[in-house]
């Protein structure tokens, strides 16, 4: 899934929950639709929170990747 | 079902005001309005200047200092800078209680612009009657 390009790239790695998720939410708010928002995490709650809020908000998860050290989330902005 | 919750933070204990913090970012998460009334011990955290030092709470006993140590080791936001960020996204009114604030002749000005107002106890009850929980901690 690496060919969808992030329109914004949130690196709150080393930040605890609930901060990846609120980063992200905050970027979600300020986004248009059909941005691609990513967020990295080093924080496992947010590896459940996340991408639960994502579907549950109307948006689309295009996938959870598990990187060295971290793990990133991708969405769509879909609404 | 209601969509807003109320939180009253009474302690003034960084453990319990972090609590307060992070369950009001799950319910801006859930798009819920939070409304919090700040009496007592937490309405002195919220003072801009002359604040007391942070505390844990008792419970914490010989663990206090390294639980301190790891949270500035770690960054860990403070409850207020978590309160102001999920302001930001979500609707987040902060109010001070009144009443602990004349007893000690306290003003609205001398506390954090984050709090709306100086309201009594049965305004916020007001607001509390009709979300779904409310919390005092």
């Amino acid at each position: 899934m690496d060919e969808v390009k992030p329109t914004k790239v949130i690196d709150a790695r080393g930040s605890f929950c609930p901060g990846p998720l609120m980063e992200l939410i905050k970027a979600y708010k300020q986004g248009k639709v059909g941005d691609v928002i990513s967020v990295y995490s080093t924080d496992n709650g947010t590896k459940k929170d996340a991408p639960e809020w994502i579907k549950k908000s109307g948006n689309e998860l295009i996938g959870i990747f598990d990187r060295s050290g971290y793990f990133e989330i991708v969405m769509r902005k879909s609404k | 079902m209601s969509n807003k919750v109320s939180l009253i933070l009474f302690s003034g204990n960084i453990d319990k005001l972090m609590a307060g913090s992070i369950i009001a970012s799950g319910a801006v998460a859930n798009e819920m309005e939070v409304n919090i009334f700040v009496t007592f011990w937490a309405l002195l955290q919220l003072k801009k200047n002359g604040a007391p030092p942070p505390t844990l709470s008792p419970e914490a006993g010989k663990m206090a200092p390294q639980i301190m140590k790891v949270m500035k080791e770690k960054k860990i936001p403070s409850w207020l800078d978590t309160i102001k960020q999920i302001s930001e996204i979500g609707k987040v009114n902060v109010y001070g209680c009144s009443m602990f604030a004349d007893l000690l002749e306290m003003n609205k000005d001398e506390f954090d612009p984050i709090m709306k107002d100086l309201i009594g106890v049965s305004q916020f009850v007001d607001m509390s009657k009709d979300s779904s929980m409310t919390l005092f901690l």
